[in-house]
């Protein structure tokens, strides 16, 4: 059957009022074959294989774009995690090898590469020690670069000794960045099941399970969502997620469509698409509004957490039923600066740090873009990890902590990130110490498999 | 059903899958002679109109088209800008895109 005037009518209102859209096309590259004894051998090497491997990305991604008339908003490159590449160096301090990917991602046109990144959730080896010790000043000395470290998983349960490192790495990054309000750390991410096909920035990288090259998607319409939900307004709770469940197959159709094509044209395999559902800080691109639209006054109210599961699920479902692929983190993310739903939540004092703790246990990621007072000790931030990262372990989800000291501010005070990482309130946070049981140091054991409650 | 007639079916079915269309759609105000001045340009690239659906809600033209571009003489991306320029110059939003999103986003 031909397509109805409605249904072009439907896409063409999806991208032109309800900002739907193709968030990331992004290119994974294995640099296994780089690893080199220098630091220069090591960077020309990595050098040479990105700005070959994507040299046609962007321009690909622009003529899909135009073709298909759906935007494609960025185009992103993730790697092997770079630790990898460190046990056999013969320097310590990777900050050059960070420069290189910076200089990579620039000479071809994508605006993040992630991938300078560690897998420690067991113990951590020369290579992941070198990496984590470089990532303060390897974030102050590039634009582009994004980390990564997994400190915990449900195998392997929490590894504490780490989780107390990047307490500490994440107040340093703050520092080294303090002239810009701690920037680094928003290009700073710490995993409980990391994904190793996730798309999305700034936790992209490419696992050591992946093909040499690869294409993963990731697509997003918080906007589509909010107004599929606002035309059912009384309807009960299985119409609700059933609208849900449609609207993200359509989207979810439609990214692994041009995946698959983007993924013929550059002679590559076409991998996942993560069916995230990402906010921007423009008005109507929000997952707070999703949740108000549902019937929640503002967002951190009681009925929040289950209307986030609700919309997690429902998002899950409809677009497994979309694609065979469906891999990343696929589900609804709740990162606070991005969101100016989230941002208004926090601003009126309704939408609190332990709310947020709360609804990550159901939605897709974690504490995410969480902008703190600059005093907060590491030890601190330790706990907070520690507390994501159980919830992690314990329901077999990926979790992830991203935060901000921000040097120089106070709860109350407000923060301009600039661009797709939005503005916040500084959040309050207890000044209550957690230093003696972060220090006890090895590891929380992984848990049951079994008797689960 | 007679031979002739599973013919034309199988080879309906083979067209559409080896040939894909794109899809035009134009919105705009509605006034006299946006059919004619759009679909002169689309027969001027050498672009053939296989299915067109026109409608007007209150002052709003509506027309989209199915249209079958393996015989232009311009690569797609050329003949969109074409086009597109041309409902620019006429006031008219006017959008050309491969039927595949379509099909893909509301057909399970």
């Amino acid at each position: 059957m031909r397509i109805t005037s409605q249904e072009i009518l439907e896409t063409i209102k999806m991208v032109e009022l309800e900002h739907f859209d193709i968030r990331t096309v992004t290119m994974g590259i294995s640099l296994r074959d780089c690893v080199r004894p220098t630091t220069n051998g090591l960077c020309e090497a990595i050098y040479n294989k990105i700005v070959t491997k994507a040299a046609n990305l962007v321009h690909i991604a622009g003529e899909l774009e135009k073709e298909y008339g759906i935007p494609i908003i960025n185009k992103r490159i993730s790697v092997t995690p770079i630790a990898l590449l460190a046990d056999s160096l013969d320097e310590d301090n990777l900050t050059e090898v960070a420069k290189t990917l910076d200089k990579a991602a620039k000479e071809v046109g994508v605006n993040f590469i992630g991938g300078f990144s560690a897998l420690v959730q067991k113990g951590i080896t020369k290579g992941d020690k070198r990496l984590v010790d470089s990532i303060p000043e390897a974030l102050a000395a590039t634009e582009r670069v994004c980390a990564s470290v997994n400190v915990a998983s449900s195998r392997a349960g929490i590894n504490m000794d780490a989780v107390a490192v990047m307490g500490q790495i994440i107040k340093q990054t703050a520092q080294f960045t303090a002239d810009q309000d701690g920037l680094g750390c928003a290009k700073l991410v710490v995993f409980c099941n990391i994904p190793e096909d996730n798309p999305f920035m700034a936790g992209a990288l490419h696992g050591i399970g992946e093909a040499e090259t690869v294409i993963n998607i990731g697509v997003s319409g918080p906007g589509v969502v909010r107004d599929a939900i606002c035309n059912i307004p009384h309807k009960d709770f299985g119409t609700l997620a059933e609208t849900i469940k449609r609207t993200a197959f359509k989207i979810t159709r439609a990214g692994e469509l041009i995946g698959r094509e983007a993924a013929k044209r550059l002679g590559v395999e076409f991998g996942i698409v993560d069916l995230s559902l990402a906010p921007t800080p423009e008005v109507g691109d929000s997952v707070a509004e999703i949740l108000e639209a549902m019937g929640i006054e503002r967002c951190g109210g009681p009925g929040t957490t289950a209307a986030l599961a609700l919309l997690n699920d429902a998002v899950k479902k409809g677009g497994a039923m979309a694609s065979c692929y469906v891999g990343g983190l696929s589900g609804a993310f709740i990162p606070v600066s991005e969101d100016a739903g989230m941002v208004r939540a926090v601003r009126e004092k309704v939408l609190s740090l332990a709310k947020l703790e709360a609804m990550t246990s159901v939605c897709s990621v974690g504490l995410d873009m969480i902008a703190l007072p600059g005093n907060t000790t590491a030890s601190s931030i330790a706990g907070l990890i520690a507390d994501e990262m159980s919830i992690g372990v314990i329901n077999k989800k990926t979790t992830a902590v991203r935060v901000i000291p921000v040097p120089n501010k106070k709860a109350g005070d407000f923060v301009e990130f600039g661009g797709l990482l939005g503005n916040s309130p500084i959040l309050d946070i207890l000044e209550v110490s957690c230093q003696s049981f972060v220090e006890r140091g090895g590891r929380i054991p992984a848990p049951l498999q079994s008797l689960i409650n | 059903m007679t031979d002739w007639q599973k013919d034309v079916l199988t080879e309906a079915l083979k067209e559409e899958t080896i040939n894909p269309k794109i899809i035009v759609s134009v919105l705009g105000k509605d006034r006299v002679g946006i059919i004619a001045e759009i679909t002169a340009v689309i027969a001027n690239l050498g672009g053939n109109i296989i299915d067109i659906n026109q409608t007007i809600f209150r002052e709003l033209f509506s027309m989209n088209m199915v249209i079958d571009i393996s015989q232009t003489k311009e690569p797609f991306l050329q003949f969109k800008a074409q086009l597109e320029q041309k409902g620019q110059e006429l006031g008219l939003m006017v959008m050309a895109q491969r039927e595949d999103v379509f099909t893909k986003m509301h057909r399970v």
